[in-house]
């Protein structure tokens, strides 16, 4: 059962995730979704709002609930399909293999137990400690994700700590069973600057002395060029550029890639903004061929049908889902 | 270029809850602000949540009372005036709000929501309040066939235009933007800035732009004011401020955006909260002011 050691910790193949819409019509959220996340690798997986990247970390956790489904795919962790493992066995993956942290910690948080309580109990569920020792290892827990006065805040509510707090109270909640994989699905969103730059800081950390692949998921390009080694670009629901971090900076070949970056304020004063036209489509309304193709700027006829992933040439691991990419090519 | 707005140490106290009978201090959400934004000009007030930037924006507009202070905007003392004159006086400042999902009136029409203002200030006929919703349709970007359309039926971006059109509909002077696009999407958020910026041209609009994006700040304010505990902390041209800046509340703030370049050193200046003293802004050098 393990796997073999150049193996990625991570392997997702054609995964697709439908939802079943008023009137019973099928649609995709997730899309032949591949890509895979290596022993200590960061990999960034970034898209706007209804890219489907939440979707996919919800699929790889198996917590996509109806009226979604997942319709296929592979998603191998440790050499294990986790698509065809039973309820019982999935949950001894959730915490001891993946371990997850949300947008919300309010919301993920358990708002009438105390932090401590919820970390011994979390601890106890996997088998790992009981009891005083369970209470010790939490305070050790939150002593790691660097709560100042440790001791004192496991015996906090969630209400009782500030946002920044919170967010690190749930990333000891998701490394106390000690995973392979963290994904943390837009873990700064919701805080302000300064108290981002310390989550990312953290994280980091962490990364180092848990020896965690991270599996981030964000809007943010600031956060990906900061933390990821490697990066997926989603948009409605499909995965349409897939590069190591610094080669999507410098040279991005999907026009989805490159009008997103040159959207980004960049502080010439006074000047216009480059800008995408026209909004994400909804699920259940992508056209049949490219779905960016009807905001595209460089459209062109081959875009009427859906275009395969294909490597950038000349690129190493650098490949787009771009018909401009074979005209490139030849 | 003359002052659109001038306020002059402005405060907003709330209560606290305190012991029995008891009432507890209150707390300043703003804390003896003093700025002035110049007709034409887009200024920004920046910070992080709870530095009271959008209290700030709303004691100029009194929908929230200001506990002291002066605040003129056209030569109105705004503090001064009654309920119908600040109702009048209204026309000429208007605010465009964060959150383009809860500001509009879920059963009316676009229509009628972008008509509301001139019907309540008795501007026009009916048929001239139609064709005056129709240009502003079209000056913000949308089918002014829309107009019969629900709030819900439009997009986050295509919600805030709706929301602009309200607002630009009694031609005011001064258009207070709390966030405008933190709500939306990039490639989105884009759209709407770009059209805050030609109506800017178009119209000669005055811009009070509060918001915690800071890269957006420095793209589209001639100035900006940096807030932290109810306190202007630093007040500059912007680029002085990014490129320069002075206090060591925004040095911090700025070394925590995260850079566009992979692999680039981070540098980040940690901010020693219990270091902070509330002390009056300073020239620094012409026109850059800091706390310090």
């Amino acid at each position: 059962m393990k796997s073999t050691p150049d193996a990625p910790l991570l392997q997702v193949e054609h995964l697709r995730t439908v939802f079943t819409l008023a009137g019973g019509r099928e649609a995709a959220a997730v899309d032949d979704v591949s890509f895979h996340v290596g022993h200590g690798e960061t990999l960034g997986l970034v898209g706007e709002s209804g890219s489907g990247k939440s979707v996919t970390a919800l699929s790889i956790i198996r917590l996509v609930l109806p009226p979604g489904r997942i319709a296929a795919g592979r998603i191998v962790l440790d050499g294990r399909n986790l698509l065809e493992l039973g309820e019982e066995e999935i949950r001894r993956v959730r915490g001891p293999r993946i371990g997850f942290v949300f947008q919300e910690p309010m919301v993920a948080l358990n708002p009438v137990y105390t932090i401590g309580y919820q970390i011994e109990e979390t601890l106890g569920v996997h088998g790992l400690a009981r009891g005083a020792a369970a209470k010790a290892r939490a305070v050790e827990l939150l002593a790691a994700v660097r709560i100042p006065d440790p001791a004192r805040r496991a015996r906090e509510y969630p209400h009782q700590l500030s946002g920044g707090l919170r967010q690190r109270a749930m990333i000891a909640l998701a490394l106390c069973a000690n995973p392979a994989l963290l994904i943390a699905d837009e873990p700064t969103t919701a805080l302000d600057v300064t108290v981002q730059a310390e989550i990312l800081d953290l994280l980091r950390e962490m990364r180092r002395e848990f020896n965690l692949s991270l599996l981030l998921i964000t809007h943010d390009l600031g956060v990906i060029a900061e933390m990821a080694d490697r990066v997926a670009v989603m948009y409605a629901g499909r995965i349409v550029e897939q590069a190591p971090v610094s080669t999507l900076f410098s040279s991005p070949a999907h026009p989805y890639t490159r009008g997103l970056l040159a959207s980004i304020p960049g502080g010439t004063p006074g000047k216009r903004l480059a800008s995408i036209p026209g909004n994400v489509p909804a699920i259940g309304q992508l056209p049949s061929g490219c779905a960016f193709a009807p905001r595209c700027p460089d459209r062109f006829d081959p875009c009427a049908v859906k275009p395969e992933t294909t490597p950038v040439a000349g690129a190493a691991d650098h490949d787009v889902r771009c018909f401009l990419n074979d005209v490139r090519a030849r | 270029m003359s002052a659109l707005v001038d306020v002059r140490r402005l405060v907003k106290e709330f209560p606290t809850a305190g012991k029995l009978f008891r009432r507890g201090a209150p707390f300043r959400a703003v804390d003896e602000v003093t700025f002035h934004v110049d007709a034409g000009e887009t200024f920004g007030l920046v910070g992080e949540s709870g530095c009271g930037k959008t209290t700030t924006g709303r004691c100029l507009l009194r929908l929230i009372e200001p506990t002291s202070g002066e605040i003129r905007i056209n030569d109105l003392d705004v503090r001064a005036l009654s309920g119908g004159e600040l109702r009048r006086a209204r026309r000429h400042f208007q605010i465009v709000f964060q959150d383009p999902y809860s500001s509009l009136n879920p059963r009316m029409r676009v229509g009628q929501i972008v008509r509301e203002p001139l019907v309540i200030h008795r501007i026009g006929t009916r048929d001239e309040q139609r064709a005056r919703v129709a240009s502003l349709f079209e000056l913000v970007g949308l089918d002014p066939v829309d107009a019969e359309k629900y709030p819900h039926q439009f997009s986050g971006g295509q919600r805030q235009r709706i929301g602009l059109a309200r607002a630009l509909a009694l031609e005011p002077a001064l258009v207070i933007c709390d966030e405008p696009v933190s709500a939306l999407d990039v490639s989105v958020q884009a759209q709407v800035i770009n059209l805050l910026l030609d109506l800017q041209r178009r119209l000669g609009l005055t811009y009070l732009f509060i918001a915690h994006d800071l890269r957006l700040v420095r793209q589209i304010c001639d100035r900006v004011a940096v807030m932290y505990r109810g306190r202007i902390v630093e007040l500059a041209p912007a680029e002085r401020v990014f490129s320069a800046p002075q206090h060591p509340y925004t040095k911090a703030l700025l070394s925590a955006i995260p850079k566009l370049a992979p692999g680039a050193k981070l540098e980040r200046i940690p901010f020693d909260a219990t270091l902070f003293k509330r002390v009056e802004l300073r020239e620094i050098e012409k026109d850059h002011f800091a706390a310090v």
